[in-house]
């Protein structure tokens, strides 16, 4: 990905953005829009874990729980400002990625697979159990960030949903243009060095250790961060936000849109957050579908939807 | 001590379902390499099918032998269907695929049956039997008993038999056992048939005690992961001594620190296995290929 596929990358991803809500035959769509943001966020964070630096994670829904309930707890037990519970809860999660990160990614494939699952789980027992703390599995209201309130005195008046969209659309492009500058850095050509051999990458001065915990904290920020802006849009949260299969469908996002990209993260985001939208009405056949979606993607479309999609254009076209 | 006692025999109940969830993951582990998350699956459905012929009308050990078959046959048939043609695959792939099938088989399971929690009869009553000063259910004894057999008769499968001499060599080297003539395509078949049968023979056994719903398979599967990989990842002996060991731990902290952190202690020793002994109690050292 050269510096010019990244502008064209931000252009579409800044486009779509603010040309779909022309689209939009209710105010209902915003919710939705402002939910893919926030997933595609956290996807984001896992292309760099997974597509640059070749590693997994099946616990990042614990650092959505992190940023999640900072957002929910520190305004009313610290009295700070929303707005700065979001750093908060991005930089616990940062520093817990940081101290579990060393231990656990010196292990591979299943075995980081089912350690960080296991850190995961831990962090949402923990907001189960806690109920003195977290209200219990029946979860928490979420103070408001008081933004919109703000904009209205200026007079700007938008609707919740409105407001949301536009909020996580910038976090969205600001992610994903971090992401993009990552990819051509010296970490980011690092990290994608080792995802091919660490031996190899290690042979030629790459801190092997060193790349991987940064990707692993780098994409817990942006778990948290997205976790944070979930909690805030919603005025609540349960538990579930930090629970296994939230971790789950992060990753099957990731991978389903094309897990080298960040454009593909957000395709997959958008699709994996879709779908239960459209199965409302036969809501019995959701779990199968979803789990349909996942079995066939991986078997058929190994790269991803977008890469797939993409490979067969141009075959096409030469 | 009698408090003891009595944790420990609850301890190693659940523990011998681990082990049998355990002893599954490694037939598969060591056949395909694929960790399958669907194992917890296998369980629920042996429960499952068992509740409903049973509740049909058949006769219990009929309708657990029709449960058996039938679970051992979607074992098969994941393998074929989704296993098979990602062959090769990336790990994180395979990992949403049996994930995905999991969750194929419980929405399957939900919309065929239902989502009610379900029991049949104990084999031989509940009637609790005294010992040392606890008490232990009849049906306990025969799970227990079950984990037992079912090491045993797959020891005795891997070291007396042709066939577990094949699948032995084709987890140790798949090329080389397709070399000497094993048909490493019927190994795979036989390892997820054989594992999906062990897993649906522990649902069958359990659910008098713990009850069976389409959901209980996500638990089992991870505690019976955590079972193997503290016993040491492939290793039978290691899955049945880790799946009876975490039982016991999850009972005893139950019982002396806190019944709401009683699921965590598979999750820690997950990690603190990870942490200090990556290769489990009984697994060899492996070391990377370049």
């Amino acid at each position: 990905m050269a510096g010019r596929n990244k502008w064209i990358s931000l252009g579409v991803l800044a486009l779509l953005i603010a040309l779909l809500p022309l689209f939009f035959p209710s105010g209902y769509y915003y919710r939705v829009g402002a939910l893919i943001f926030v997933n595609a966020l956290s996807v984001v964070g896992l292309v760099i874990l997974i597509g640059y630096a070749g590693q997994i994670s099946l616990g990042h829904a614990g650092f959505a729980g992190i940023g999640a309930y900072a957002c929910a707890l520190a305004p009313e037990h610290l009295g700070l400002h929303p707005a700065l519970a979001v750093l908060l809860g991005a930089v616990v999660s940062g520093v817990m990625a940081a101290l579990i990160g060393k231990p656990i990614l010196r292990l591979k494939g299943y075995y980081l697979a089912v350690a960080t699952l296991g850190f995961g789980i831990l962090v949402s027992m923990v907001l189960t159990n806690e109920r003195a703390l977290t209200g219990g599995p029946d979860g928490m209201n979420v103070a408001d960030l008081g933004l919109r309130g703000l904009l209205r005195d200026m007079g700007w008046r938008l609707s919740g949903g409105e407001f949301w969209y536009m909020i996580c659309g910038v976090v969205l492009l600001i992610g994903a243009w971090l992401a993009l500058n990552l990819f051509d850095s010296p970490s980011g050509r690092a990290m994608r060095a080792l995802h091919g051999s660490e031996v190899a990458a290690s042979t030629v001065g790459v801190d092997v250790p060193r790349q991987k915990l940064r990707a692993f904290v780098i994409s817990a920020v942006y778990a948290s961060v997205a976790g944070s802006l979930l909690a805030l849009q919603n005025g609540y949260i349960t538990p579930d936000v930090a629970g296994f299969m939230h971790s789950v469908e992060m990753v099957t996002m990731a991978v389903l849109g094309g897990v080298g990209s960040v454009l593909g993260a957000t395709f997959g985001a958008a699709i994996l957050t879709l779908l239960p939208q459209v199965l409302t009405v036969f809501a019995e056949y959701e779990q199968l579908v979803l789990g349909l979606v996942m079995v066939l993607v991986m078997i058929f479309l190994p790269q991803g939807l977008l890469p797939s999609i993409a490979r067969r254009l141009k075959g096409r076209d030469e | 001590m009698d408090a003891l006692l009595q944790f420990l025999f609850s301890g190693l109940t659940v523990g011998a379902v681990y082990a049998l969830v355990a002893l599954g993951f490694t037939i598969i582990y060591n056949a395909s390499d694929v960790v399958n998350f669907a194992q917890g699956e296998f369980v629920m459905l042996g429960g499952m099918i068992t509740v409903f012929t049973y509740q049909a009308g058949l006769p219990l050990p009929l309708a657990a032998v029709i449960a058996i078959l039938v679970t051992s046959a979607i074992g098969v048939a994941l393998n074929k269907l989704a296993i098979e043609p990602a062959r090769g695959a990336p790990v994180v792939s395979l990992i949403i695929i049996t994930i995905g099938a999991s969750i194929v088989i419980r929405g399957a399971t939900q919309l065929i049956f239902d989502k009610q929690l379900h029991r049949f009869p104990s084999f031989s009553g509940d009637d609790p039997i005294h010992v040392l000063g606890a008490t232990i259910l009849p049906q306990s004894l025969w799970v227990i008993a079950g984990a037992l057999a079912v090491f045993v008769g797959l020891w005795i499968f891997f070291t007396r038999t042709l066939t577990g001499k094949a699948v032995l060599a084709t987890a140790n080297n798949r090329v080389a056992a397709q070399l000497v003539g094993i048909n490493t395509g019927w190994v795979m078949t036989l390892s997820f048939g054989l594992s999906a049968a062990i897993g649906a023979f522990a649902g069958v056994l359990v659910t008098p005690i713990t009850l069976v719903g389409y959901d209980v398979g996500v638990a089992l599967a991870l505690k019976g992961f955590a079972a193997a990989m503290l016993g040491g990842m492939g290793n039978p002996k290691g899955a049945l001594v880790g799946g009876l060991l975490l039982g016991c731990f999850e009972a005893l902290t139950a019982g002396y620190l806190s019944s709401q952190y009683k699921e965590a202690v598979a999750f820690i020793v997950i990690l603190g296995v990870l942490f200090v002994m990556p290769q489990g109690l009984f697994g060899s050292k492996s070391t990377e290929r370049v």
